[in-house]
């Protein structure tokens, strides 16, 4: 391909993909669901069960420093990977469903009211929709949704028009998880800022293919999952700025998250401890550390483009199908192809594609507003990722063609 | 696995494209929904049960090629039979989808035993249960929503 990446080499990275599934070598284009994980973040995380395991902030021995060491050097490389201003605007959650629960159970329960409006877009995951239904139930706060076209993009004039002196927080995807729509966020946030609305950015589908700024975008939270970037499940990210983080109220009590405790009074401990409660999922974060330490040496720059090639190439494959129709089909889009094909169910096509090694996700997507908009009950959905080749959308193609023949 | 063959047979991808008893019985005893959420599979389910013996029974919704297939076939099956017999016919069916070792009531099941391939298949056991268990639904009272998670 022209942009001269070398995902085979990449590839030999992850040995996942060095298997054979139902007799076929495994072809994985369910990266939006889970991405895999290069030798280098399995060999960090035998290495810290191996010699470094330990709680952390508590010990004075040698372990718990270390370990202590590499949770917080860990912490520093999400810092530099969103460029954060510091490294306390970094609070590790159990991923992005978890990063917006809190912020919607501690900014909003502390800031939010009967009236007060919620911005939302109709093609968000379900886990930026249900923490603000459940908080419509305790506090009567409203959501809104911004409406999106046929392509799968915001109507971005219905947008500008729901903002307003109700509006107390636009929380948004960066990339959809259903279409991949990449979102206009820098004009999002412009606009909810010149009405003094904070905004919160849902990176899950973003970080795996795109380099992040937050300082550049001056979104106020950035919330991301671990597992979707190449590292472990149950680590993720709740970025926030300082300011707002700082008079927020921990949404959990317990160890760590305290500076003194008696029975009359507790004061709690400072960002970003006052939000991790209990013992954190240290080998996670060590394992997402390396995650990122592996993203930024295979380059962003080189392998964002390599996808969009390669998603480009995707699209044309799959439009040539008869009968099949993309479903998001917007020119700014990043690693998804979700399809339908006429009269024929994804959930069929999964499995036909999963006999043939294809590895896809069939399904609503946790996205079921999304399927409303279209009028469908689901779709199939192909997601990419660095390691992903021009064969795997050949062998996709073929696995495809197998369907259509099955069921002619 | 013994192969996509074993799954989509002739007859199951028949009744996919050409359901019967897809319509609504407009004089139904008892109806019940069906829905799995994991797929988006919806069924509803109409019989009409006279004197106990189940006269006219149909479904519609949307789904997968093995739920709507299941739901087509059960139809038949249990079209004019006795509600004991329904009862029968539910296990047998049930007994084959979830217990791929054990030797199915070939006898009771008929055709449906043409299913019993997608007992290899543990994602899509749901699929081909939720007509059966909405059925049991509307037998046992109306209007109950049956959810497959």
């Amino acid at each position: 391909m022209p942009s001269g990446f070398d995902a085979e080499r990449v590839r030999a990275d992850f040995p996942v993909l060095q298997q054979v599934v139902n007799g076929k070598p495994l072809v994985y284009l369910d990266n939006g669901a889970t991405s895999q994980k290069p030798q280098a973040v399995i060999d960090e995380l035998v290495r810290y069960y191996t010699t470094e395991n330990a709680n952390v902030h508590r010990g004075v021995h040698t372990l718990s420093q270390n370990a202590t060491e590499d949770y917080e050097g860990s912490r520093a490389k999400v810092k530099r990977l969103l460029n954060a201003a510091d490294d306390h605007e970094i609070i590790y959650t159990r991923g992005t469903t978890d990063s917006i629960n809190t912020v919607a159970q501690s900014f909003g329960k502390q800031r939010l009211g009967p009236g007060d409006e919620v911005i939302v877009s109709n093609m968000e995951h379900h886990s930026n929709i249900v923490p603000w239904q459940m908080l419509r139930e305790e506090k009567g706060v409203v959501l809104r949704v911004v409406p999106i076209d046929e392509s799968g993009e915001l109507l971005m004039d219905e947008y500008e028009a729901m903002l307003s002196s109700r509006t107390k927080l636009v929380s948004i995807t960066h990339v959809s998880n259903a279409l991949g729509t990449i979102v206009p966020v820098e004009q999002i946030i412009a606009m909810a800022h010149a009405k003094g609305v904070p905004v919160m950015l849902d990176g899950a589908q973003a970080v795996p293919h795109m380099a992040v700024d937050v300082q550049e975008l001056d979104c106020d939270f950035y919330v991301f999952s671990g597992h979707k970037i190449f590292g472990p499940t149950g680590i993720g990210v709740l970025y926030g700025k300082a300011e707002f983080l700082e008079a927020m109220p921990p949404v959990q009590g317990g160890g760590d998250m305290i500076k003194s405790v008696t029975f009359e009074k507790t004061i709690y401990n400072d960002l970003p401890y006052k939000f991790e409660a209990g013992t954190p999922n240290i080998a996670g974060a060590i394992g997402l550390g390396a995650a990122i330490d592996y993203v930024q040496s295979v380059g962003y720059d080189s392998f964002a483009a390599y996808e969009d090639e390669l998603l480009d190439y995707g699209t044309r494959a799959l439009e040539s199908i008869g009968g099949l129709r993309i479903i998001g089909t917007s020119p700014h889009k990043a690693g998804i192809l979700s399809f339908v094909i006429e009269n024929i169910h994804p959930h069929d096509i999964g499995t036909i594609l999963d006999a043939e090694g294809v590895a896809v996700r069939t399904g609503h997507h946790c996205a079921q507003p999304v399927m409303q908009r279209f009028q469908i009950p689901a779709t199939a959905r192909a997601s990419l990722a660095m390691y992903n080749t021009k064969e795997d959308i050949d062998a996709l193609v073929r696995a495809i063609d197998r369907v259509i023949e099955v069921f002619s | 696995m013994s192969g996509l063959s074993d799954l989509y047979q002739e007859i199951l991808l028949e009744h996919n494209s050409k359901p019967r008893n897809f319509r609504k019985v407009e004089d139904a005893s008892s109806t019940a929904e069906g829905y799995n959420p994991l797929c988006g599979d919806q069924i509803t389910l109409y019989l009409k049960v006279v004197g106990g013996v189940v006269e006219d029974v149909g479904f519609q919704g949307v789904g997968c090629a093995i739920s709507r297939a299941s739901a087509s076939m059960m139809t038949q099956s249990i079209k004019g039979r006795s509600l004991d017999e329904a009862q029968t016919i539910f296990e047998a069916f049930h007994s084959m989808i979830t217990h791929p070792g054990e030797e199915p009531d070939y006898d009771t099941l008929g055709d449906l035993e043409t299913l019993a391939g997608i007992n290899e298949y543990p994602t899509r056991i749901k699929c081909a249960i939720l007509a059966w268990h909405t059925m049991r639904s509307a037998l046992g009272g109306e209007g109950d929503m049956v959810t497959t998670e």
